[in-house]
């Protein structure tokens, strides 16, 4: 970034006299803008399709498929629907808090941002606090959130506000405390560091360095989920119990930048156990000599890795109910604080046992994992095809909507 | 009750003299999961109820008064809407009083078509409980599943009677239509694809951990509170009660079939709690598909319809009249003063009976558990008000 600034200033496109700091903030604004307006808006708009995508398969229908190929212009529909509808502002409601709310949710959100490693030099700052920073800046949210609980002036929003403070602030310790094995094993906090201490091959990440990192791994993932508010923890918004939590009372853009920070969350929680557990964007270097290519397979591999969780962060909404609000509490309290910790010291303990690691644990927890996944996925092409093989012509009536299709 | 899992005591008094107010809370009349237009007046302290009151009449559309104007035959599709999920029953409560009051002998065909929709009836609404349960509780995929069995079945129902929802189905003295040919194979074939289909909801959702941890003792009825209620149906059976008026008080030709009273056991928690509840619905959809298969082999021959004369008067006089509806045992109270119009008609339902003890268990819950327990009772509003 900076050199990129300085050798533009060298360059002389930057006219002369301008102090060297208005040329940095122009460049920062210049690239946050692109990122936010290229990659972050659309990849939260993105992940609104691809989740009514899947759990229309997942509920034996179609899903949207009118707005462009399969659907996939819908989310930009929406969001200008969302935009152009009334933005109403309740009369008992706090205006300024209740105005101000959405945009301090999209700013925890966005600036998490700053830290995600796309690729090798694709980062906006690789701070070298940088995962102390993520998980400060996503706390963010939970300001916003319970402001727009206060502000609404509506006992539901109160309830959702709380509930989310409580549940934030609450999984924020398990969280922390399974980053923490993995910044002991880095030797830092920053992103690249992180990734740097990591190879390509699944037996040199993270999560499969010893055992105390693979529980860390899921307790990080359950954990971050939980402060996604995402099912099984979507308790702040729990549509049949509080409509619509602390967002009952908003409409139209504020409405949606809310949700627009609730689905770009799930790819911040897929960049961030992939940065830490498993490998960020290393490829083998054998891969691509140019670094333009190199670049775009980092990018891609990462996006990929990251993704993947998205994609079961959709599955587990789709498939589980939702937990009571003192479970919730149980939960984080009782099992993920002292598993954790457990981890913590584990790895601690471990680190000192075997300094250099033991290779064999590795690749056993990685053929574990690679098996785990194999089981699964045999069941699940097992539950295809089963669905298929006893899939009929059942519907009788040619208008109704249960009208299932043949085979072929 | 031992403290088991996620199960706590939540400390409601604060020490040490802070004050602190109840909130209270308007669950309704507009509101996702109330299940209609149904309003509950929560007292909270947080997120833990001190009490919530039923506040009923929303939906009131005096369905009993429009029976003294529009006559006998008249009446029939306003029963359907005394309880749209499951108006098979109304259709068939209203038919049987007037059939007794004017003494009148249904062919046995009749009968039988009518247990057979009326059982129908049941799978679809006992799906649409099942499945708004697990909405209620946060899982949408169920529902989604179940609705689409359902869906089926109104098909089904569409082609014997033409309607999907409001049926009108049935007439005094039988049946409007009868069979139409190859429905039978239909239903057969429906049913060969149904009943696997309840266990594959019970490894969706059923013994699904955080489904059973919401549902186990939350709002546990014990047997006699449920009779001093008067809870009926699944709602009295899943407190371990073995009452169905199928069983016990049997009517058409119940006595002719063969099948089980499900009944709650406590399985896993407290007897009667909400998944006692919700496994009682369950398992009475395997008993209907084995009654169905029943109706549907040992269907005789003959008029689907007795001779009933268009302008219908009944002698003078009362009765009532008991059918084991989806929500439980329904009464239907007709007095007749021998003209063409009934003189007054009451209808007790099981929703409503439902509904005075829903103050009691509601103590101490969660808010979120008062969901669970709404959905639970299998409440429909019109069914509570008339």
């Amino acid at each position: 970034m900076q050199e990129l600034v300085d050798s533009l200033v060298a360059d002389g496109f930057v006219p002369g006299g301008l102090p060297l700091w208005v040329a940095y903030l122009g460049a920062m604004l210049v690239f946050g803008g692109i990122v936010v307006f290229v990659f972050i808006l659309p990849i939260a708009g993105i992940t609104t399709w691809v989740e009514r995508r899947v759990a229309g398969r997942i509920q034996s229908r179609i899903g949207p498929n009118r707005t462009g190929p399969a659907g996939f212009l819908q989310w930009l529909a929406d969001g200008i629907k969302s935009v152009l509808k009334e933005d109403i502002v309740p009369s008992a409601a706090d205006v300024p808090l209740f105005k101000l709310a959405p945009y301090v949710v999209m700013t925890g959100f966005v600036a998490a941002f700053v830290v995600v490693p796309f690729g090798g030099p694709l980062i906006i700052a690789d701070l070298n606090v940088g995962i102390l920073y993520l998980t400060a800046v996503t706390a963010l949210v939970v300001v916003g959130i319970l402001m727009a609980g206060w502000a609404s002036n509506n006992k539901w929003s109160l309830l959702g506000g709380i509930r989310s403070a409580a549940q934030i602030v609450s999984y924020e310790i398990p969280a922390g405390l399974s980053i923490l094995p993995v910044v002991m094993l880095a030797g830092t906090l920053s992103m690249q560091g992180i990734i740097g201490h990591q190879g390509w091959a699944p037996w040199t990440w993270h999560v499969f360095d010893n055992p105390f990192t693979f529980f860390a791994f899921f307790i990080l993932f359950v954990s971050a989920l939980a402060e996604g508010n995402r099912t099984p923890f979507d308790l702040p918004e729990a549509e049949s119990e509080l409509v619509m939590g602390f967002a009952t009372e908003y409409s139209g853009l504020r409405n949606l930048l809310f949700f627009m920070a609730e689905w770009g969350n799930l790819y911040v929680i897929g960049a961030v156990v992939t940065t830490l557990f498993l490998g960020g964007w290393q490829i083998p270097l054998a891969l691509a000599d140019h670094p333009v290519p190199r670049i775009v397979l980092q990018f891609a591999i990462f996006f990929a890795k990251a993704y993947f969780w998205v994609f079961v962060a959709v599955w587990l909404r789709w498939t589980l109910p939702r937990i009571r609000v003192d479970q919730m509490m149980i939960m984080c309290w009782k099992y993920l604080v002292p598993i954790a910790f457990v981890n913590f010291m584990g790895t601690a303990v471990w680190m000192v046992l075997f300094p250099a690691g033991v290779p064999a644990v590795r690749v056993l927890l990685s053929l574990t994992a690679a098996g785990l996944l194999v089981a699964f996925a045999r069941r699940v092409v097992f539950h295809v095809r089963r669905a298929l093989l006893t899939r009929e012509e059942l519907s009788f009536n040619p208008l109704s909507t249960a009208r299932v299709m043949s085979r072929g | 009750m031992s403290l088991t899992g996620f199960e706590v005591e939540i400390q409601r008094e604060v020490d040490g003299g802070l004050t602190t107010e109840d909130m209270t809370l308007s669950m309704g009349p507009q509101h996702p999961s109330t299940h209609g237009v149904l309003r509950f007046v929560v007292r909270a302290d947080g997120e833990v109820m001190k009490e919530a009151i039923p506040d009923i009449g929303y939906l009131h559309r005096s369905i009993e008064k429009i029976s003294e104007k529009v006559g006998w035959h008249g009446f029939m599709p306003y029963t359907d809407r005394v309880d749209y999920v499951a108006a098979m029953f109304c259709n068939q409560g209203w038919a049987m009083a007037a059939e007794r009051l004017a003494s009148i002998e249904v062919p046995k065909r009749a009968e039988y078509c009518r247990i057979i929709a009326a059982e129908f009836n049941r799978i679809q609404s006992h799906l649409l409980s099942v499945g708004s349960m697990a909405m209620d509780i946060g899982a949408y995929t169920p529902f989604i599943h179940t609705v689409r069995e359902r869906e089926y079945i109104n098909d089904l129902i569409e082609e014997l009677c033409g309607a999907r929802l409001t049926f009108n189905y049935m007439r005094i003295g039988g049946v409007a239509w009868d069979i139409p040919p190859g429905w039978r194979e239909k239903a057969l074939s429906f049913l060969e694809r149904f009943e696997p289909l309840i266990d594959e909801y019970n490894a969706l959702i059923s013994y699904n951990k955080i489904y059973t941890e919401r549902l186990r003792n939350v709002a546990a009825i014990s047997a006699q509170e449920a009779i001093d209620y008067n809870l009926v149906g699944p709602n009295l059976r899943g407190s371990g009660v073995r009452y169905d008026v199928r069983r016990d008080l049997p009517y058409s030709v119940y006595p002719e079939l063969d099948f089980d009273v499900p009944v709650g056991s406590g399985e896993l928690g407290t007897l009667g709690d909400c998944f006692d509840r919700y496994m009682v619905r369950m398992r009475e959809m395997k008993e209907s598909c084995k009654i169905l298969r029943q109706c549907l082999a040992q269907l005789p021959q003959g008029p689907v319809i007795a001779k009933v004369a268009r302008n219908f008067k009944p002698a003078a006089g009362d009765c009532y009249v008991r059918i084991e509806s989806a929500r439980g045992d329904m009464g239907w109270y007709v007095v007749s003063d021998g003209t063409a119009f009934p003189h007054r008609c009451k209808i007790r339902t099981g929703s409503f009976a439902a509904m005075s003890i829903i103050q009691k268990v509601s103590r101490n819950l969660m808010i979120a558990d008062l969901i669970a327990v709404i959905a639970s009772f299998d409440l429909v509003a019109p069914e509570i008000d008339r």
